[in-house]
Order: C-alpha cells, then sequence, then structure tokens
C-alpha cells in the first residue's frame, strides 16, 4: 500500500534553533498517527512544512506516492490536506456559517451552506447552530467549526495540532469518536500532542520528536507511557512528592451560601455555594467548563464583587465586597486560566509584569517604580522557578506557555500569600512545567497556605489535592476526601444533574 | 397640520448631508480604519461642487465633483495611514484641518451670492395627495439618493460576501490576511468610498441645502457624522435614525427661534448635537450589541506579515 503520506530527511532551521533535523515518517490511508513531543520539540513547525505554510531547508514530502514539489497552503488544500490550528483561526464578530463561507470557494449561499453544515456536524457527532455568532460559542464548539470547515472539502489528511488543549474531557470523548469514524471512512490524520493518555487513546502509531529530532516510533497502544515519556523527555519525569496535609483549624477562606447572577447570557447562576479552604490543604475543584467556574473565580479573585460582605470571607475577615486589590491586601494571590491577557500583559518585559502584582513588595515608593528592584524581584522568580527565558527583559509573549505559567505562578508565590487561588495551573502547558507546577503548589501548601486549584484536568486535581469539589450547574457538592473517593463518584458529580432536564443544552454546549 | 409637514419635509432634508457622510464613515470603520477627516472632506465637497456650479457646470456633474472631491481628500488619508501607517487619529485630524483650510482658499472667490438650489422633483399625481405628498413625494433626488444609499449599503454589509470580507477585515486583519483576503486594497476602497460620501454630504450642504457659500459652511456636522457612528454602534439602521434625529432638532430648534422662545438662540442652535448625542448614548448601552457590531481592530495600523 502506497502511503498518505511519506516525509523524507525533512530539515528546517530558523536563525538560532534547528527546529527540525533530519525527520522521516509515512502515514498509511485511515492511520491515525500522533506526532508526540513537548513543547519546542518542533512539532508545530514540522506540521507549518506538511501544510505548506512553511518551507523545509531540504527534504522530500510525498502525498500518494507522488513528490510535492512547489508547496503552500492553497496546493496542499488542492491535494486534500487539511489543517486544525490550535489557535483558531475564526470571525468572533458573525455567525458560523459565515466563518465557514469565507474560506470556501464558490457560490455565496448561505442557507445552502448551513443544511450542509448541520448536515455534517450531525452526521460526527459534533452539532453546532451554524447561526450562531463565534463569540457566543465555548472553545469547545469553535474547535468544532474548525474542524467542519475542514471536513466541508473531504480532506484525505487531516492535521491537529493540540487539539485537545482546550477541550473538556467530556469533549475530548467525543471529539475523539469522531475523529475515529473520519480514520473509518479512510482518512489520515495527524495529531499533534504532548499528552500521553491521550496518544496512547486514540493513536495507531507515533512518532516521537525531541529538540527537532526523531527519538523513537512506537505503537502507543502496545507501549507503557512511562517509556513515551522517556522518549519525549529523555530522563525520567520528577516524580511527585505529596506529605500529608496538615491543615489549619480555623479556614483561611469561608465561602457560606454564595448566590449570584450569570455573567451574561451563557453564563451559570451560582447557588448556595458554601465551602471552606484551611491553610497546608489543596483543595481541588473539579467540573465540566462552563457550569459556573467562570463565575466562582472572578468572586473569589475579586474581579467580581458581591453585596453580601459575609458570603466570603478571608482569614476571617467578611470579603465579598472587596476589589480584587484590597483582597490580595488579605493574603490572597490568584493566578488566572488566560496567560496571556489576564495574568500577563503580552508585549511588556517580565520585569513590568512582576510589579503589577508585586508593587507591594517595596518595588514601589512614593508612586515611582524601582527599576532596579523591580528587576531583581523578576529576576528571583525567573531562577527560583527555573523560568527558560532572556532575563527580566524579556517580553511575556516570548516566552513559551509552560515558562510563562511557572512565571506567573512563581510572582505570586514569591509574594508569600496565605490564600493561593489557581484556575487551570497546567492548562497548554508541556509535562515537564506541568510537574514542576505541581509540585509548587503542594510545596505551597505544605508551607502552610490555604490553597484552591480550579481545573477540568481530573488526573490533576487525583494527583496533588487533598479534597475535592464538584461544581455541576452552578452548584458546589460537599467536600469529597481524595483518598476517600474515586474517578467515577467524581466524574457522577460533574455530569448526573446534566443528564436530567439540561442535557442537552450542554450536549449542544460541549 | 401645515406646521408638522413642514417639519417632517425640513427633518428629512436636513439630515441628508448627515446620511452621506454617516454610511460613508461607517463604512470605513467597519473595514477597522478609522478617518476622523470626515469634516475635512465634507468641506472640500462643499467647495468644490459650488465651483462647479459656478463655473457654469451641469448639477449631477457638480455634485459628483464634490464626491471626487472628498474621494481625492480621502485618498491622502489612506496614503498615510494606510501605506505608511501614520496613527490614524492624528492623520484624520490633519485631514479635517487640511479640508477646512483647503476650501477656505477655494471659497474666497466665489462671492456671496446664492446659486440656483438643485430642483425639486414633483412626482406627477402622487406630490398632489394631501399630506403625504409634500411629505414623501416633493424632495430633490439627493434625498431619495441618500435613502437608495442606506439600503444598498445594508444590503451590502450583511448579504454580500463583499460585505461580509469587510467586516471581517475590520475584526481580525491579521486572520483575514492569512485566508487571504488583501487587506490593505479592502481597507483602501473602503476608505475612498467614505471621501466619496463625505464628499457628497458636503456638495449637498453647498447646492442644495443651503446653495450659497460661507466659510466652514459645515459648521461640525462632519463631526457629528462621526459620533452618530459611534453611538449608532456601527448600525446603518441606527445612523439613520440618528440623522434624522438631528434633522428635527436642527428644524425645531429654528422653529423655536422664529418663534421667539425666550432661550438664547446659541444655546437653542447647540440643542441638536446635545439631543443626538444623549439619545446616542444612552441606546449604545447594551454591550452584547456592541461585542457583535464594533469593528474590533478600529484604528489598529495593519502590515502584513512578508
Amino acid at each position: 500500500m502506497i502511503p498518505r503520506l511519506e516525509l523524507r530527511n525533512i530539515c528546517k532551521s530558523y536563525p538560532g534553533v534547528v527546529a527540525n533535523d533530519d525527520i522521516s515518517l509515512s502515514i498509511m490511508p485511515g492511520e491515525i498517527h500522533a506526532v508526540l513531543g513537548e513543547n519546542g520539540a518542533g512539532k508545530s513547525t514540522l506540521m507549518k512544512i506538511i501544510y505548506g505554510a512553511a518551507q523545509a531547508d531540504s527534504g522530500e514530502i510525498y502525498c500518494d506516492g507522488r513528490l510535492i514539489a512547489a508547496h503552500d497552503p492553497a496546493s496542499s488544500r488542492a491535494l486534500g490536506i487539511e489543517m486544525v490550528y490550535q489557535h483558531f483561526a475564526l470571525f468572533e464578530s458573525v455567525t458560523v456559517v459565515e466563518n465557514i463561507a469565507l474560506s470556501l470557494p464558490g457560490r455565496f449561499d448561505l442557507d445552502a451552506l448551513a443544511a450542509q453544515i448541520t448536515d455534517l456536524s450531525q452526521r460526527y457527532g459534533m452539532p453546532i447552530d451554524p447561526r450562531r455568532r463565534v463569540h457566543d460559542l465555548s472553545v469547545g464548539e469553535r474547535q468544532r467549526v474548525e474542524i467542519v470547515r475542514c471536513l466541508l472539502r473531504s480532506p484525505k489528511l487531516l492535521i491537529l495540532d493540540e487539539p485537545t488543549s482546550v477541550l473538556t474531557p467530556q469533549a475530548v470523548v467525543k471529539l475523539f469518536e469522531t475523529l475515529r469514524q473520519l480514520a473509518a471512512e479512510g482518512c489520515s490524520i495527524v495529531y499533534i500532542s504532548h499528552k500521553l493518555d491521550e496518544v496512547q487513546e486514540l493513536c495507531d502509531s507515533a512518532t516521537v520528536l525531541r529538540n527537532g529530532r526523531v527519538t523513537g516510533t512506537a505503537k502507543p497502544k502496545q507501549t507503557t507511557s512511562l517509556e513515551l515519556a522517556r522518549m519525549m523527555v529523555g530522563s525520567q519525569l520528577p516524580e511527585m512528592h505529596v506529605s500529608p496535609a496538615m491543615p489549619g483549624e480555623t479556614p483561611v477562606l469561608e465561602v457560606r451560601g454564595l448566590t449570584a447572577a450569570p455573567r451574561d447570557r451563557y453564563g451559570v447562576a451560582l447557588e448556595g455555594v458554601s465551602f471552606a479552604v484551611h491553610g497546608g490543604e489543596i483543595v481541588g475543584l473539579a467540573g465540566i467548563s462552563g457550569n459556573g467556574q467562570a463565575e466562582l473565580v472572578a468572586l473569589l479573585s475579586g474581579e467580581r464583587t458581591h453585596a453580601d460582605p459575609d458570603a466570603i470571607r478571608i482569614g476571617g475577615k467578611p470579603s465579598a465586597h472587596l476589589g480584587a486589590g484590597q483582597r490580595r491586601r488579605l493574603g490572597m494571590a490568584f493566578v488566572p486560566e488566560e496567560r496571556l491577557g489576564r495574568g500577563a500583559v503580552p508585549p511588556h518585559a517580565l520585569w513590568q509584569n512582576a510589579v503589577l502584582t508585586g508593587h507591594r513588595t517595596g518595588i514601589v515608593r512614593n508612586g515611582l517604580v524601582d527599576r532596579g528592584k523591580a528587576a531583581a524581584f523578576a529576576k528571583g522568580v525567573i531562577d527560583r522557578f527555573k523560568v527558560k527565558a532572556n532575563g527580566p527583559q524579556a517580553s511575556a509573549q516570548s516566552l513559551s506557555g509552560g515558562n510563562l505559567q511557572k512565571f506567573i505562578v512563581g510572582r505570586e508565590i514569591a509574594l508569600a500569600p496565605k490564600l493561593f487561588l489557581v484556575s487551570q495551573p497546567t492548562w497548554g502547558v508541556d509535562v515537564g512545567a506541568a510537574a514542576f507546577i505541581r509540585q509548587t503548589l503542594v510545596d505551597l501548601s505544605r508551607a502552610g497556605a490555604a490553597v484552591l486549584v480550579v481545573s477540568e484536568e481530573l488526573d490533576e486535581l487525583f494527583e496533588i489535592c487533598d479534597r475535592l469539589l464538584v461544581i455541576c450547574q452552578g452548584k458546589v457538592s460537599p467536600p469529597l476526601i481524595r483518598r476517600q473517593t474515586n474517578r467515577e463518584e467524581v466524574g457522577l458529580l460533574m455530569t448526573n444533574r446534566a443528564s436530567g432536564t439540561k442535557g442537552k443544552d450542554l450536549a449542544l454546549q460541549d | 397640520m401645515d406646521l408638522f409637514v413642514a417639519i417632517f419635509a425640513g427633518t428629512v432634508i436636513a439630515a441628508t448631508p448627515l446620511i452621506f457622510a454617516a454610511l460613508g464613515e461607517l463604512v470605513v470603520e467597519k473595514s477597522g480604519v478609522l478617518n476622523l477627516g470626515v469634516e475635512g472632506m465634507m468641506l472640500m465637497g462643499a467647495a468644490f461642487a459650488f465651483w462647479a456650479v459656478i463655473a457654469g457646470l451641469p448639477m449631477p456633474v457638480a455634485i459628483l465633483a464634490g464626491g471626487l472631491a472628498g474621494a481625492a481628500a480621502s485618498l491622502l488619508f489612506g496614503v498615510l495611514a494606510l501605506t505608511f501607517l501614520t496613527n490614524q487619529y492624528a492623520a484624520g485630524l490633519a485631514l479635517a484641518i487640511f479640508g477646512s483650510g483647503v476650501s477656505a482658499f477655494l471659497g474666497r472667490n466665489f462671492g456671496s451670492a446664492p446659486i440656483d438650489a438643485l430642483k425639486r422633483i414633483q412626482v406627477p399625481v402622487l406630490s398632489d395627495i394631501p399630506v403625504i405628498g409634500p411629505m414623501v413625494f416633493r424632495f430633490d433626488p439627493m434625498v431619495y439618493f441618500a435613502i437608495a444609499c442606506f439600503l444598498v449599503i445594508t444590503w451590502f454589509l450583511y448579504r454580500t460576501k463583499a460585505g461580509l470580507i469587510l467586516r471581517t477585515v475590520g475584526e481580525s486583519p491579521e486572520t483575514a490576511h492569512a485566508i487571504g483576503f488583501p487587506v490593505i486594497r479592502i481597507r483602501y476602497l473602503a476608505v475612498l468610498f467614505g471621501g466619496l460620501m463625505a464628499g457628497l454630504g458636503g456638495a449637498y450642504l453647498s447646492v442644495a441645502y443651503t446653495p450659497l457659500w460661507v466659510e466652514n459652511m459645515t459648521a461640525g456636522k462632519g463631526w457629528i457624522a462621526l459620533a452618530l457612528v459611534v453611538f449608532a454602534t456601527w448600525r446603518p439602521l441606527r445612523v439613520l435614525l440618528g440623522a434624522w434625529l438631528f434633522g428635527g432638532m436642527t428644524i425645531l430648534q429654528l422653529q423655536g427661534q422664529a418663534l421667539g422662545i425666550a432661550v438664547p438662540s446659541e444655546l437653542l442652535s447647540a440643542l441638536p448635537y446635545l439631543a443626538t448625542i444623549a439619545v446616542l448614548v444612552i441606546i449604545s448601552q447594551n454591550r452584547q450589541m456592541l461585542a457583535q457590531h464594533f469593528p474590533a481592530s478600529l484604528a489598529k495600523p495593519f502590515r502584513p506579515a512578508s
């Protein structure tokens, strides 16, 4: 059988880095092939070369046995190669069908196209409403739009770049079903990821990259995750050390009967949320995205305030009416889920980003920023948390996701918080950095801080949390002791109310 | 009843220059470009149209000349803002001042005599219907043309692929460029169209509305057109209604002055501006609506990555 796609000795250098060094791989029709590697291993460059968005310095690409000579995205699409990017190329202010119409040639007939989209999206089990505006869609739904856009052109090879980094576990399950169905119909799939469990579940074969070179090929279903991880990271992964919790007697964070209206039309109302977090422990909040996490985090961080001061107490002090700055003064620190834009100002240097929350540590005096101190503070964070960055002068956007996340978490921990609130700490972060961040959270709590982690990754929560809360439809479950519960129980709590009346809505949303 | 008919007819006429200028600017802003020079382009249009009339050119040619003068002025802005990526606020303000200066310079030789205004159409039979006739069927052709422009622009923006592309260029030029649309060319076309429309609005002022030359005769209508676009939350229908509101207030305050209401006339003259802004501020409070219609990359320079 002729491979759908074959790469021979692909090399690509950028000034200062060799992104791809002598990479060869081949993918059969209907095969799901993983390209596995940490951030910066050269996966994205390789995909751009396959798609024609970048040109290889040397090497050959064959599609169905024919050499592709000159190559750009348009000629790739003509060959039946489609790509779903990690960051979607969608216009927010227009509808799904309009977005798709823009990238399709031919007649501009929105009604016919909308019918086609509904049809196709249902056939592959990922319903989307073609008339909705993109800015009202969840990330999972946006990804569906991108995938449907590709499927409308009946691709022979579909490239997916980290497709699950933005998805909920439920959405991942659905995506995998769709991909399997596609593969069964003969479409080859290149699946780029750094998540071992997903690759093992989905992919027939895998090519592992490290520092731009192929470090191994494997049949993921017959290979242990440890072996795959070794090929990826090159050394033994750091082991987690989670010592027993020693919770303090009085809670540092206390939430009592917190009720709040939804943030917007697609938000969720909070109903009588009550829980407590003590010093010395990590409490995890699990749940499918869009069940009120955004509302709860906004209320806890102080981005949104509440009329009843007693609904939230920090260190025993009624705080629900206080703004974010006042809560920080009570010893709270907060890491939001959006690194760029909320956690850091992308074009600003790291030392400037350090001032954003570090200004209480003596960096600002008489309203003036002491640049030397700010740089020293940023340098301290960079060193202590092993952030790979070109010093305090590097801009936030120049860092990889994992390194910027380490910097932001480090910046907040350097403030020595009594209460640490962190949302999606390891979203889109590579394995090594994720392990480091999790260990940092554990160490922080064992040093006496109260830590609340909001995450959609159950594995993560089970790894580091002492107690678990589950949020569903704006209601928070009673706490579960991690050692006395299991995934099934938590999974049930995450969905049980959803399987009732609102089940249909939920299926549409995720 | 006669008074009501007179106020209604006056309103529609007073709104016409604003409809042209504001709809033009709406298209420009939908492409993500902010051209603050509307006042200057209107003045250029007014001066050139008036000049063409006293030079003896036929009325349609004179009005077209006004439109082309506005387009030429906007080209100046386009080169600065789109090719050389100058700050759009600064380039637009410069154009406003430039247009006012050039038009005043041209107007030194225009004299103070009025010209024959653009003729009104008397639609046969229909214009003789009582009440309805004078309210709907006795305007000059530019009034009907302005409303036709509104219909065509609305249809273009929301029903055609080209309009969709224009809106997406205004939201994210990077993404539009990545898909393969010629962002800079699209923006140039939008800017030229905006200039043409502002020029037509200015021409209407000097050859139809008040058919005589007065220096700076737009009296801030270019700025009101800009405000209309923003407070109408970038929606054509609201631009049209806002222009009519402004026109209505203008006529009402004139009536008020004529009746000798004991309020200083300067304050009454300010009323249309205040009332229009106040109403539009109130209706533009819906953030959901803003998110849908606001061109997200407005006034941000775009250089295509090579």
